[in-house]
């Protein structure tokens, strides 16, 4: 059957929760109403990754990339594109563009990415086994099921070079290795989607774009190693990921790529899916295991590391998410095709989930290598509103604030550590000059409080102490000694937590008392928040001669702090002001000031 | 389905692959343009674009993009079909029907040989192409 169009509509979470269910339904009612359903496929894809501008519909073959679409333009969108084969510029992403069209390839967004992991998102029908195949989907299985050796698999990844994306990256090889050497009687293989970071999200868009990927990789690891079951550990607060993985496991199963007998090769292999209540800790392997087991989500000591003594004491190999999905490729295209993509010490791409005070958020595909100044200025389009750049955070909860000094930094898994932050599983959080640093710091610090499982001291006591710490400088009362203590229980947690969690929770901290030193001194020396963010050190007044006296704040001010006559100067009673900043909204004249 | 042999799995993948690679548009070098004016449809444009969209298929060629515009001004050959195809002139055929579009895919895409009795004339110069400057 030749489809005349075909229009793509993004599925993923993001654009879900801004109606492209909806979208998805409207189109498919007005192709039938208008006669075109025989010409048109309509399809529901994975994140395109431009999540801010979605919700995304892409209508093929003019590569038509529209924007911000709601459920009532669809049929604006049939009767014009597809019936009259006008474009609906309204909808375009580049209207003003001089050119006839905006493609997707002209789009500065992607120019570039280079999409190994993201190679399906926003192409296939992530819930359509048939499309996943039809991508060479499944033809890495049938090579190490036929074709290659364990050791020619694991010899492969070797040449490949890949390193485990969840955070560590820990050479994906060694770890099949260990775990293959071991002898026993029971192996398991484990996905780690308990993708917790705040603001990262590359797990679930990979998962509910295109689950296969990852299906297939644990099936050629179980091959690899000899092991017969896969558990993926992913959150519940991923309802779209599972219900797509549990979809794609059905599929696979009918299909006999799951289970026994794989393709008659003899080798038998099942996945099951474990949901995580969402503790931060149990993203942490051992953990992620014991929470598995039905256990509390602890971590345990490492040696022995779980390749070899890991779920129910026997040899597991635990990969994340992004891992798992390089893995299919690698193996089609061989090692040395991965190898060249990259830096020396990092090869291949990471999946980077932009988001923050930047004006094109989402989620970006990078060889390894690029800069930050090109991911943020180049993808991302630069500061939203015109503000300045003030830091980048990346590694989430674990990692630290890079400076606009070392935006030309090419971003690998060494140079990031070197400049005291690291490549964590990928969130990367812009912060513009209206973000205190101290704040961000707190905003960490106080995550990773509250995620602690308690169980060592260093990093139950010592991170409480360094929390009272911020939250004395930013309420003024910080002295600076202060900061003494704060790098000398840094290090102390550094060292002697158990596992990451504790060992990388003061990294916030840390990189931030040595890039924004200056900051912690006006909190700590002048009792002033430079950002204005801190409230306790922050008084609000009005200008009197900017003031003209509309009263425009005095009426949305919810507590009743601001006097004064009709056309006169207003005043803020510093005393009932509770410092909402309602009034520095509102006010049109720039009357309102903060100090 | 039942559980697929080796076999069944690369005969189906081979036939998807040729059903997904039409969603691929990157690569693709031959632009054919239907007028679908009112005039257009009138005299038959829904039959070639559709005859189009059949013989491509058939001859297994992916490299051609298929759309649709307004009317070309040439009320008088409709149906009209612009061809924009790498080494050769773009032109536009006019009173194209079925077999025509046969002839076109052919003669013009495949052979490189322009279909002569159905020129009518080559594209008008695009004066909005640089911005309108």
């Amino acid at each position: 059957m030749a489809f005349r169009n075909y229009i793509l509509v993004c599925g993923g979470t993001a654009c879900e929760s801004s109606k492209a269910s909806a979208i998805y339904d409207a189109l498919v009612a007005e192709c039938q109403a208008q006669g075109v359903s025989k010409d048109v496929q309509v399809v529901k894809t994975g994140c395109f990754g431009f999540c801010e501008q979605g919700p995304i519909v892409k209508i093929l073959p003019e590569d038509s990339f529209y924007v911000r679409v709601k459920p009532e333009d669809a049929k604006e969108l049939v009767s014009e594109h597809i019936v009259k084969g006008r474009e609906v510029k309204r909808l375009l992403y580049d209207k003003d563009s001089s050119k006839k069209h905006a493609k997707v390839e002209d789009i500065k967004f992607y120019q570039k990415q280079f999409r190994i992991v993201l190679r399906n998102c926003g192409f296939i029908d992530p819930e359509n086994i048939d499309e996943y195949i039809a991508r060479e989907g499944y033809g890495a299985l049938e090579k190490v099921l036929f074709e290659m050796t364990e050791d020619d698999v694991i010899n492969e990844l070797k040449i490949a070079g890949l390193r485990g994306r969840g955070g560590a990256g820990f050479p994906t090889w060694m770890k099949w290795n260990f775990s293959k050497q071991v002898e026993s009687d029971d192996k398991f293989i484990v996905c780690n989607a308990d993708e917790g970071d705040p603001g990262a999200y590359m797990d679930r868009s990979t998962l509910e774009g295109d689950p296969h990927s990852v299906l297939e990789a644990m099936t050629i690891a179980g091959h690899t190693i000899g092991a017969n079951h896969g558990i993926i550990y992913i959150r519940a607060e991923y309802p779209l990921a599972i219900k797509r993985l549990e979809i794609a496991m059905k599929q696979a199963r009918d299909y006999g790529l799951l289970g026994k007998n794989i393709l008659g090769s003899g080798f038998d292999f099942d996945i099951e899916i474990r949901l995580g209540a969402g503790a931060f800790v149990c993203g942490e392997e051992t953990a992620l295991l014991a929470s598995i087991e039905g256990h509390r989500g602890m971590p345990v000591p490492r040696p022995p590391f779980p390749a070899v003594r890991g779920l129910w004491s026997h040899p597991t190999v635990i990969n994340n998410v992004e891992t798992w999905a390089n893995i299919p490729i690698i193996i089609l295209k061989g090692g040395a095709w991965f190898e060249r993509i990259g830096t020396p010490d990092s090869h291949g791409t990471k999946v980077f989930a932009l988001t923050g005070k930047i004006r094109n958020s989402g989620l970006v595909e990078v060889p390894m290598g690029t800069t930050l100044r090109e991911i943020i200025y180049d993808i991302g389009g630069g500061i939203a509103n015109d503000k300045e750049f003030k830091a980048v955070q990346t590694g989430g909860p674990s990692g630290g604030v890079i400076t606009k000094d070392y935006l030309d930094t090419p971003i690998d898994f060494g140079s990031l550590v070197k400049l005291g932050s690291m490549m964590g599983s990928g969130g990367m959080i812009v912060m513009d000059e209206d973000d205190c640093i101290v704040d961000v710091a707190k905003f960490y610090l106080n995550f990773t409080v509250d995620e602690s499982c308690g169980k060592c001291a260093p990093c139950r006591v010592g991170g409480r102490s360094l929390s009272n710490i911020l939250e004395k400088i930013t309420k003024g009362d910080g002295t600076l000694d202060d900061l003494d203590k704060m790098a000398e229980i840094g290090n102390a947690m550094k060292k002697a937590s158990l596992c990451a969690l504790g060992q990388t929770a003061p990294n916030p901290i840390l990189s931030t008392v040595k890039y924004f030193k200056d900051e912690y001194l006006a909190h700590i020396v002048e009792k002033k928040c430079p950002a204005g963010k801190c409230k306790s050190l922050i008084t609000y007044s009005i200008n009197v001669d900017k003031c003209i006296g509309c009263t425009a704040c005095a009426r949305k001010c919810p507590v009743q702090a601001i006097s004064g006559e009709r056309r006169a100067p207003h005043k803020i009673d510093p005393s009932l002001c509770i410092k909402c900043g309602v009034c520095l909204e509102t006010c049109k004249f720039g009357a309102v000031e903060v100090h | 389905m039942a559980k697929m042999t080796l076999e069944e799995l690369r005969k189906l993948r081979d036939k998807k692959k040729v059903e997904i690679k039409k969603r691929d548009v990157s690569d693709r070098d031959t632009h054919i343009i239907v007028g679908m004016g009112t005039c257009g449809i009138a005299a038959g444009g829904k039959v070639v674009l559709d005859t189009f969209l059949r013989e491509l298929d058939s001859r297994h060629l992916d490299n051609v993009i298929v759309t649709q515009t307004g009317c070309m001004g040439l009320c008088y050959v409709e149906p009209t079909v612009e061809v924009i195809s790498p080494g050769m002139p773009p032109v536009i055929y006019g009173k194209v029907d079925a077999s025509v579009v046969k002839r076109i895919v052919d003669e013009h895409i495949v052979g490189k040989q322009m279909v002569s009795d159905h020129v009518f004339d080559r594209p008008s110069a695009d004066i909005i192409k640089d911005g309108g400057k």
